[in-house]
C-alpha cells in the first residue's frame, strides 16, 4: 500500500508492472487516471494549480485505502496525486488496486477514487480567460461517495 | 500555543496561511475557536461566519464544532475539497 503526493508526472505502466512483480497471488489490477480537461463550467482552462495539506492529505488517503481493504480483498493499492501547476491533457491522479479477481479490484478502485474526491484535502485553482478562480466542490461528488454507505 | 493553518480560497481571503495563537482561556472546542476568530472582524468576520461552508481538521483529522482543542494542537480551516 502506498500513497505519493508530488509535482512530477507518473508512468502508469511502470507502476502496474512494479505492483504485479513478485506477487503471484495477483489476478486482477484495476486502475483509474484523472486528467486535466480544457473546459470546466463552460470556460476554457489554460492551467490549473493544485494545493494540498501536507501530512493530512497522505493520512486521509491512507485511511480511505484502509477502509477499502476492510470491504474488499485488496492485495496491493497505490495512489499518486500530483500537485503544483498542470495543463489540459496532463495526468492528475492515479489509483491502482490489485486483487485476486476483478470484482474486488474494480470496486475498491472506484471506492478509493470517490472518497479521495470528497475527503482528501486538495484544492484546485483554474486559470481561465476570465482570470483565476478556485474550483467549487460538486454535489455530484458527494453523492458518488454517499452511495457506498449502503 | 496552537498552530492555525488556512488553505486555498480561505488562505487568500485572510492573507495568511499559518499563525501561532495563544489559546484564550475558555476556548476549548473548534466551534468556540471559530467564533473567536470571527470576532477579529473584516475578512475574518466574513470567512469564519457560521453560514460559510468551511471544513476543519484538528491534528490532521476531520473535526466538527464540538471537537476539543488544547494547547499544542494543529488546527486547520479550509474550503470543501476539490482534488482528483
Amino acid at each position: 500500500m502506498s500513497v505519493r503526493i508530488h509535482e512530477q508526472d507518473f508512468d502508469v505502466s511502470a507502476e502496474m508492472a512494479a505492483m504485479r512483480k513478485d506477487n503471484p497471488k495477483i489476478g486482477a489490477i484495476a486502475s483509474f487516471v484523472g486528467v486535466v480537461r480544457d473546459i470546466n463550467e463552460g470556460d476554457s482552462v489554460a492551467t490549473m494549480t493544485l494545493e494540498h495539506y501536507p501530512g493530512m492529505t497522505e493520512k486521509a488517503i491512507t485511511e480511505i485505502i484502509d477502509q477499502a481493504r476492510g470491504r474488499w480483498e485488496v492485495l496491493d493499492a497505490l495512489v499518486i496525486h500530483r500537485v503544483g501547476t498542470l495543463k489540459p491533457t496532463d495526468q492528475i491522479v492515479l489509483v491502482i488496486v490489485a486483487s485476486t479477481h476483478r470484482g474486488d479490484a474494480f470496486a475498491a478502485c472506484e471506492f478509493i477514487m470517490d472518497f479521495l474526491k470528497t475527503r482528501a484535502p486538495f484544492w484546485k485553482k483554474e486559470i481561465t480567460p476570465q482570470g483565476a478562480r478556485w474550483v467549487d466542490a460538486r454535489v455530484a461528488d458527494d453523492q458518488a461517495a454517499e452511495r457506498w454507505k449502503t | 500555543m496552537i498552530t492555525l493553518l488556512y488553505f486555498a480560497r480561505l488562505r487568500e481571503a485572510l492573507g495568511t496561511g499559518r499563525e501561532e495563537l495563544l489559546l484564550p482561556s475558555g476556548i476549548n472546542t473548534l466551534g468556540a475557536l471559530r467564533a473567536h476568530l470571527e470576532q477579529r472582524g473584516d475578512a475574518w468576520a466574513k470567512e469564519m461566519a457560521a453560514g460559510r461552508n468551511l471544513r476543519a481538521a484538528v491534528n490532521q483529522s476531520v473535526a466538527m464544532a464540538d471537537t476539543p482543542i488544547k494547547d499544542g494542537d494543529e488546527v486547520a480551516f479550509f474550503p470543501p475539497v476539490t482534488g482528483g
